[in-house]
């Protein structure tokens, strides 16, 4: 018996082979969009581990000096006094062909990890200068004299090797970047306050981590995942209630023929089942395919952004395999439960009426309506009241779904008006069925319409971020060279060397510090018209430069100062070894996840004297000579001089990128919602041919008809296009005055560009003309035939 | 440490080494180090400081204790030097890898710690004018008066997680040289190590404990040795004791496991003169064994020697002396009984 039933049941979906294409579709687009930004997401984390593992395993306290370095006879002075440290060194170097961090440990104190691993099995080769890279570091260095072994555990663009090797290679004899502490220490020593004085101790998890700062980006990268998954899921749930309604006739004759309830619902369930088990697995694959393409972008992303080591190779993991499958199933049970539920309550003998369908619809609006009003009032709430991150996306997917819930409603209303205005039959007709079958398109319309909000409101915000962004860059980037010297010595030559050739040498210093309890850097600026021209202020108390080159307060950026309510010329800021500093303005810093501070040289470098220079910004009218001059003079490679317009391509290159993902998800999304609309309209082509053959009985022609179905997909896409313009500003304004605040500290100013709507609707209408294109070309082609099949089947 | 570098460790400190062998007699082996050469004479201070052209050394202190509460104790405290390379460059290109163990043994209990360092860089090593061996705020440190031996007065102290002690070691005798004057054959092929001791110390001092210090007094033993060859390839590890008499007199007697057991000790009288007891001398029976991590370690043993009408048993103060560290093995005090009686200390590897 439940063989013949699911045999019957089976057998709508080999005459409706489209609508089974649809479901599957859109199901495993779902599961591709979603499992794919979670292999993203997951790749990116690993990295993290491995790079936080690389050390100690399970993080560890560290002692680190505020100049960045401090001498290493503080690691045997505090050993001797009992305490287990063991000193690392950390520097930026060209090895071969790449810039790289070298790390320098000393494995036989190190605590546990994976590094210390490394070194142990040839202690011998390991002090003698064997160094670990990752597979992918050891192809960018390419050549090099250097003994490099190959090590998935050590992050992307770290070599690791023996303390005594990096410092000969950084230039830092005698010198190391911290001491990390063993996580269990004697009882009874001396206090590190007493001992150590200059040292700042650092918890394990405090401080600038890699899974802290690239937090926002992740969290964005799954709400555009649950996005597409969301639209995905509107395909299959349309998919599955159309398939149930078309087969209400087979099920009251299964029923009548004995099936019991339970049966044929378990038999439903069981097809779901074996759907999500199909369509999951296809997703899985795309989703793998999708994460791999997009990884390497993802990862310059990262590394450029906020430094995380990310390799551009993708792991697969059958766990995120699992969990991908998990997602389908609960997202087909959860599209598919309506259609169950209505089969449970089925009277046995009940007439299999569409018109029931419409019928239960009108009682649908008044509770969408309810919903969307609510919906609506939550985001109006949450706006007024939330500040973090969590509920700002909480806002926008509430007034996603209230705008998406409002769309049936807003276009019912506008049919009615135009049916109103019609003068001729058709037209009345025209406008009349088109809000009859709203209710059957509405769920791939507000899919639609999500999209295109989504659309516009990215696409809103990344121009805007742009159009901000390279004024800014412009006016960053005034200094025609940036030169990174190789040592503290050759820094010192450098300065001496430039002094007189240069229009002005301004050194870059900095270190890291707390400010406000937030991860941080404090950097040294001269006073110089290169800063007091080109930096743009937010909020600056009169007279800020010369108070700032008095030395008389700190710049900080604009996410410090955001975040940390530090309204200049009233908010004081802590300075690690020189105490509070008034503020005196913020300035936009664009692309930094951590908080800055800046004050002036004389100030900086009293407080921390050891603090060695990183870079020279330098100004000169003959750049190229001084360029050449100082390879031939110092043997410098290019990678330590960037000139302006180097760095102007490499920032530019690094936020480009970092809207790729963006971008890409974008299209995807507009795709799957284009689909959903397709899938809508070829299942209701078949349902409709009843209501059209009176028509052609009165004397349309099938292709007039057909048209009439292309201008009815056209005239309600570009009505849902409408409605997703304002929805998408407000998405825009959202993610620029929220979410962009909240998880990057910094707030811009919404710009419109028409262009790129006009761009987007275009795209859309052609969507939407395709999507209906096939259903009304088969009206054309077998019109006559089936149109009077109708009669002869007339229920 | 993790479980590589553990095993690293293990075999730079203990296992026989492959490339040790002498050299075509040139007193150095195919990597440069030096060889043990019979006949060359120790010349203090210099050899209570550290030997870099060796591959390996020790300076091994051993006390057996009682506490004012009446209770026995041991205590031992170590450093090992393993080189990598047979000099001892400054800076982090230093070679000489250093191992610090401590061990305190109570009736109930047995605690143990370790430390690794590099040379070179000041966290480890011994300097010999004015005496110091160190690792890290471990230290056995000489305040002895300038016209004494370095090692008539060490103050000594180690810390665990769960333990310390401070402990002051007055020599109330002079050095011993160990074997042919200083020079200690290991196998019958010929492997040794150069080797003398401080056998006659008295202690005072203070254990920290969990339930709280204890004051103890009681009697030391240094030993020290350098090779770079302690094994021959088939010897699988030793069992050590020094025995300290009622009498006064003192002995030490090794034994190493190989397809045959070498044997070798040393009798020495209250006033310090050494007899060499050549190998088959002194016999070791293990007479009791006791289960320890797996393994069945002989905790009790009859030691003979025929020759000097000697015949004890010894007992341990704690059968559960293992030292549970990279490298592991039994060290703890014993007291024994028989033909003498005394107290004394038993080291066994290789189990």
């Amino acid at each position: 018996m439940t063989r013949t039933a699911l045999g019957a049941l089976m057998s709508h979906w080999r005459r409706n082979p489209w609508q089974l294409a649809m479901l599957l579709a859109g199901l495993a687009l779902a599961t591709a969009l979603w499992s794919g930004v979670q292999a993203l997401n997951a790749e990116a984390r690993a990295a993290y581990a491995t790079a936080e593992g690389l050390l100690t395993e399970g993080g560890a306290a560290t002692l680190e000096h505020p100049a960045g370095q401090m001498a290493e006879a503080q690691f045997a002075e505090l050993r001797r006094a009992g305490w287990l440290v063991s000193p690392v060194i950390e520097g930026r170097a060209t090895l071969g062909a790449a810039r790289v961090t070298l790390l320098g440990i000393e494995p036989l104190t190190a605590p546990p990890g994976a590094g210390p691993a490394l070194a142990a099995p040839d202690l011998q080769a390991f002090f003698a200068g064997q160094a670990f890279a990752h597979p992918q570091t050891l192809r960018e260095i390419g050549a090099t004299e250097m003994r490099l072994t190959a090590s998935e555990a050590v992050p992307v663009g770290t070599v690791l090797m023996d303390i005594g090797q990096a410092q000969r290679r950084l230039g830092l004899a005698g010198q190391i970047t911290r001491l990390t502490l063993a996580p269990d220490q004697p009882a009874d020593l001396n206090p590190l306050a007493t001992l150590a004085p200059d040292l700042r101790l650092i918890a394990p998890g405090e401080g600038a981590t890699l899974d802290g700062l690239t937090q926002s980006f992740h969290l964005n990268l799954t709400a555009f995942g649950l996005l597409a998954f969301a639209v995905g899921l509107f395909i299959v749930h349309s998919a599955v209630g159309l398939a149930f309604e078309q087969r209400r006739a087979m099920f009251r004759t299964l029923r009548a023929l004995g099936l019991p309830l339970r049966q044929l619902t378990a038999c439903l369930a069981g097809e779901m089942l074996i759907f999500a088990l199909i369509a999951g697995a296809l997703g899985l694959a795309l989703g793998y395919l999708l994460a791999a393409s997009l990884l390497p972008d993802v990862a310059l992303t990262l590394r450029g952004l906020y430094g995380a080591p990310v390799p551009g190779a993708l792991q697969f993991d059958p766990l995120w395999a699992l969990a991908g499958l998990g997602m389908t199933l609960a997202g087909t049970a959860l599209a598919g439960a309506q259609a169950l539920w209505r089969l449970w309550q089925m009277p046995i003998l009940a007439p299999a009426r569409p018109r029931a369908w419409a019928h239960a619809s009108a009682r649908g609006q008044r509770l969408q309506a309810g919903g969307a009003l609510v919906l609506a009032g939550l985001a109006v709430v949450l706006a007024l009241a939330g500040s973090t991150l969590a509920t700002g996306f909480a806002l926008l997917a509430a007034a996603l779904l209230a705008a998406a819930l409002a769309v049936p409603l807003v276009l019912s209303l506008g049919l009615r008006v135009s049916e109103a205005q019609a003068r001729t039959p058709v037209a009345q007709w025209f406008w009349a069925d088109s809000r009859q079958n709203l209710p059957r398109l509405s769920l791939a319309l507000m899919a639609l319409m999500l999209a295109l909000a989504a659309n516009i409101g990215v696409g809103t915000m990344v121009a805007s971020f742009r159009a901000t962004f390279i004024t800014w860059l412009d006016l960053r980037l005034v200094a025609e060279l940036n030169v990174t010297p190789a040592s503290q010595s050759q820094a010192e030559e450098l300065r001496a060397f430039l002094a007189p050739r240069a229009d002005a040498v301004l050194p870059m210093l900095r270190v890291d510090a707390t400010l406000a309890g937030q991860p941080g850097q404090v950097y040294a600026m001269t006073d110089h018209a290169t800063f007091r021209d080109n930096w743009p202020l937010i909020a600056p108390v009169a007279d800020v430069w010369d108070r700032l080159a008095a030395g008389e307060g700190v710049l900080v950026n604009e996410q410090l100062y955001r975040r940390a309510g530090l309204t200049p010329g009233r908010a004081t800021l802590d300075l690690p070894g020189i105490g509070p500093m008034p503020v005196l303005g913020a300035y936009p810093d664009y692309g930094n996840p951590l908080a800055q501070a800046v004050l002036t040289e004389a100030r900086f470098t009293a407080a921390y004297p050891d603090s060695p220079i990183r870079q020279f910004a330098i100004r000169s009218a003959t750049p190229d000579a001084l360029s050449a001059a100082l390879q031939d003079e110092f043997g410098l490679s290019s990678s330590q001089i960037v000139d302006q317009a180097q760095a102007k391509a490499l920032s530019l290159a690094i936020f480009e990128r970092t809207f790729v993902i963006t971008r890409a998800l974008n299209v995807l999304t507009l795709s799957v919602a284009a689909l959903a609309l397709f899938a809508a309209l070829v299942t209701l082509s078949g349902m409709r041919l009843a209501q059209l053959a009176p028509l052609w009985a009165l004397g349309l022609t099938a292709r007039q008809l057909a048209a009439l179905e292309l201008a009815r997909a056209l005239v309600l896409g570009a009505a849902t296009l409408v409605l997703a313009l304002p929805v998408g500003l407000m998405l825009a304004q959202v993610l620029l005055a929220v979410i962009n605040v909240q998880a990057f500290g910094w707030r811009l100013p919404l710009q419109i560009f028409p262009g790129d709507w006009a761009r987007l609707g275009l795209w859309a209408m052609l969507a939407v003309a395709l999507a209906a294109a096939l259903p009304a070309w088969r009206l054309w082609r077998q019109g006559p035939a089936q149109l009077l099949r109708v009669f002869a089947h007339d229920r | 440490m993790t479980v590589r570098l553990v095993l690293t460790l293990a075999t730079l400190f203990l296992a026989p080494m492959a490339h040790a062998q002498g050299f075509a007699g040139l007193g150095t082996d195919a990597e440069g180090f030096a060889i043990p050469e019979r006949g060359r004479a120790l010349v203090f201070p210099q050899d209570h400081g550290a030997h870099p052209e060796y591959r390996i050394e020790w300076w091994y202190l051993t006390a057996t204790l009682t506490g004012e509460d009446g209770q026995g104790y041991g205590v031992q405290w170590t450093l090992f030097r393993s080189a990598l390379a047979p000099e001892d460059r400054p800076g982090w290109d230093n070679r000489q890898v250093w191992m610090g163990h401590a061990g305190l043994t109570t009736t109930e209990a047995h605690f143990s710690a370790e430390r690794f360092g590099r040379g070179g860089v000041g966290q480890a090593g011994v300097d010999s004018a004015p005496f110091r061996a160190w690792i890290d705020d471990w230290h056995m440190t000489s305040h002895a008066a300038s016209d004494q031996d370095a090692f008539d007065a060490l103050d000594v102290h180690a810390r665990g997680p769960d333990f310390a002690f401070s402990l002051d070691f007055t020599a109330e005798g002079p050095l011993v040289l160990q074997g042919d004057q200083g020079y200690s054959v290991k196998s019958a092929q010929g492997q040794a190590s150069y080797y003398y001791s401080q056998p006659f110390f008295t202690v005072a001092g203070t254990l920290d404990l969990p339930g709280g210090p204890v004051a103890v007094t009681g009697q030391g033993w240094l030993d020290r040795e350098w090779s770079s060859q302690p094994l021959a390839e088939d010897q699988a590890g030793w069992d050590w004791v020094s025995l300290s008499f009622d009498d006064g007199h003192r002995m030490m007697g090794f034994q190493l496991r190989g397809r045959e057991i070498f044997t070798a000790g040393t009798w020495i009288t209250p006033d310090g003169r050494p007899t060499p007891l050549a190998d088959g001398a002194v016999r070791f029976t293990p007479r009791q064994h006791t289960r320890i991590n797996g393994r069945d370690v002989p905790t009790h043993w009859q030691i003979d020697w025929a020759d000097g009408g000697l015949s004890i048993t010894t007992e341990p103060l704690n059968p559960h002396a293992w030292m549970d560290l990279s490298v592991q093995y039994w060290e703890g005090p014993l007291r024994f009984s028989g033909s003498h009686s005394g107290r004394g200390y038993l080291e066994m590897t290789g189990y």
